[in-house]
């Protein structure tokens, strides 16, 4: 088994590199599938052959025309998305901080997250949407659909903050307190910049998971859709690329936000990993 | 800030709620208090677009009395016992590949995050996309025509429990991959190293070491799958065109019909059931370690 590291590759090595390959290919493929087909042109049908290339499709999106308020729906789903990702991140960061003392109700909340996370969507949603009916507030995209994306986007982040923090050398706060640094400035100069890549990740979870959060909306959206809610909706009424033409979209907007957190991310590491050779090299001059 | 000093001394806790509390109340009044309400409606009584409070156990005598309830819950269980099946073998396969096969960091990150990157799109469009690859007149008929190995297309692989099964298999062997990862990665290779000149074939290695130490990973990852098609009702109603129905995909039938209690005393079932899988499963395996670090 030396060979799994050093040494020529083992045959096992090509059979799960094929493996892998064609797993990479299986949840690759259907999507490239669909990003071809909404350049079609306006005669494209919803399968192969491609019949042109034109934007056709993507204004029709925008002319709405039988799409319904494909435009409307998608602001409020990114405005929705930032707000969510912020208090996500929030919320999580400072309650991952929390749960580094022992505290009574620690396991309560800590179970609750967890049954949050894996109850199934559409259940919080029936209990949002009767609740604010019982109440007789009129669900909104703000009110109501953003505490339903909360209670999924949080465990996630509350999970994250446990990972990044559990890897947390608490050395470094020893350190800045036995320097004279008052608690604020501890957090906020020592413990806070060294998480940040997981900060960030947490922000990425939970922008893409609101953004493209479905189930828990379902029924707390109240009168106005967010996307997925829309794209729903076209799913049983649209039989054009059109339906293409909207994954396309959305999926460059998570593309997007996905490339820019792994690039702070990265950034963020090779500076830190720049600074920490420069240090070393000052050390060993000295 | 005296005064919170001394507050601080003397209860430290109060700091940790003052952290903990937004999150907390946030999920007692939008998780907590609505599981509350379905549970409390699955006893309401109902007319034809109305609740009507009452506490009855007509929801749950129906439910347990008509032999639909099996049926849903059977298809159901065909469905999950499937995917996990699916999802189980292709985790721990590429996991497998990417801890122990790929030796540099930089390969394994990257590799690594090429699998987790479509769970941050959208799970409608990933399922949609199936739709023109499976078809009848789809790409992957269109290929094997092509290649002469079939005549007539095939018509089983759109709308279908196929169909179904595929796209969950693409939507959820994500949540296998990252914890079965997780836990792979902090199995110390020269374990792997010293069972192999003892004179342990690979085989023997995979089942003897490697399984035993990521069976955390594979009961997390179970767990996710699991309750993630028990919960869904889009695939099914999209994926098997109308032709098949599952416990949720029915409920959000009663649900889009306004039949709230009916709906709600099913869900109630439907948690029961899963928080039975979910403790048996916790029961065989200790994750609280995983997941809180």
């Amino acid at each position: 088994m030396a060979s799994l590291r050093h040494g020529p590759r083992p045959w096992t090595f090509y059979a799960l590199a094929t493996f892998f390959a064609l797993f990479v290919l299986f949840l690759y493929g259907p999507m490239i599938v669909i990003y071809v087909l909404s350049f079609q042109g306006p005669n494209g049908g919803m399968t192969f052959p491609i019949n042109g290339f034109s934007l056709h499709w993507f204004k029709a999106l925008i002319e709405q025309e039988r799409t319904g308020d494909i435009a409307g729906a998608f602001r409020r789903s990114l405005v929705l998305a930032c707000i969510v990702g912020a208090l996500t991140v929030l919320l999580s960061v400072m309650a991952g901080l929390g749960f580094r003392r022992r505290f009574r109700g620690a396991s309560f909340v800590f179970y609750m997250a967890i049954a949050s996370l894996i109850m199934p969507g559409l259940f919080v949603s029936l209990g949002i949407g009767i609740g604010f009916q019982m109440l007789g507030i009129a669900p909104a995209w703000y009110t109501s659909a953003l505490g339903a994306q909360l209670t999924w986007t949080l465990p996630y982040g509350l999970l994250i903050m446990f990972a990044v923090l559990g890897r947390f050398n608490r050395a470094y706060e020893e350190a800045a307190t036995d320097l004279g640094a008052s608690n604020w400035q501890r957090l906020t100069q020592v413990t806070l910049p060294i998480v940040l890549p997981g900060i960030i990740g947490v922000a990425l979870f939970g922008f893409t998971l609101s953004y493209d959060e479905f189930p828990r909306t379902l029924l707390a959206a109240g009168s106005t859709n967010t996307l997925p809610l829309e794209i729903w909706a076209m799913t049983t009424n649209v039989t054009s690329p059109a339906l293409y033409a909207v994954g396309t979209v959305t999926t460059i907007v998570s593309f997007i936000v996905i490339a820019a957190a792994l690039t702070a991310i990265a950034l963020i590491e090779r500076r830190r990993l720049r600074r920490i050779s420069a240090a070393e090299r000052t050390i060993g001059e000295d | 800030m005296s005064g919170w000093r001394r507050l601080a001394k003397l209860q430290p806790q109060i700091i940790s709620w003052l952290e903990v509390g937004p999150l907390a109340l946030i999920l007692l009044l939008f998780f907590g208090v609505p599981m509350l309400i379905v549970l409390g409606v699955s006893f309401f009584d109902y007319g034809r677009v109305q609740m009507i409070p009452a506490f009855i156990f007509d929801n749950y005598i129906e439910l347990f009395t008509s032999s639909l309830t099996l049926r849903l819950y059977l298809t159901t269980l065909k469905y999950v016992v499937i995917v996990w099946a699916v999802t189980l073998v292709i985790g721990f396969t590429v996991a497998y590949f990417l801890v122990f096969h790929v030796r540099s960091l930089l390969w394994q990150i990257g590799l690594f995050l090429l699998c987790t990157v479509p769970f941050w799109t959208s799970n409608i469009i990933r399922m949609i996309s199936w739709i023109p690859f499976l078809g009848r007149h789809g790409v992957f008929n269109q290929a094997l025509m092509a290649v002469g190995l079939i005549h007539q297309p095939l018509s089983f692989l759109l709308f279908s429990d196929f169909a179904v099964i595929v796209a969950y298999v693409h939507l959820n062997t994500l949540f296998m991959i990252v914890p079965i990862f997780n836990s792979m990665a902090r199995i110390d290779p020269s374990l792997l190293e010293a069972a192999s000149d003892a004179g342990a074939g690979r085989l023997r290695v995979v089942r003897e070491i490697v399984l035993p130490l990521s069976k955390t990973g594979i009961a997390l990852g179970s767990i996710f799958v699991i309750t993630l098609v028990m919960g869904d009702f889009f695939v099914v109603k999209v994926m098997s065109g109308g032709q098949s129905s599952t416990v949720v995909s029915a409920l959000s039938t009663e649900i889009a019909s306004l039949q709230y209690p009916p709906a709600a005393a099913s869900s109630v079932i439907l948690v029961v059931i899963v928080a039975l899988i979910v403790s048996a499963i916790l029961r065989l395996v200790d994750v609280r370690k995983e997941l809180t670090g």
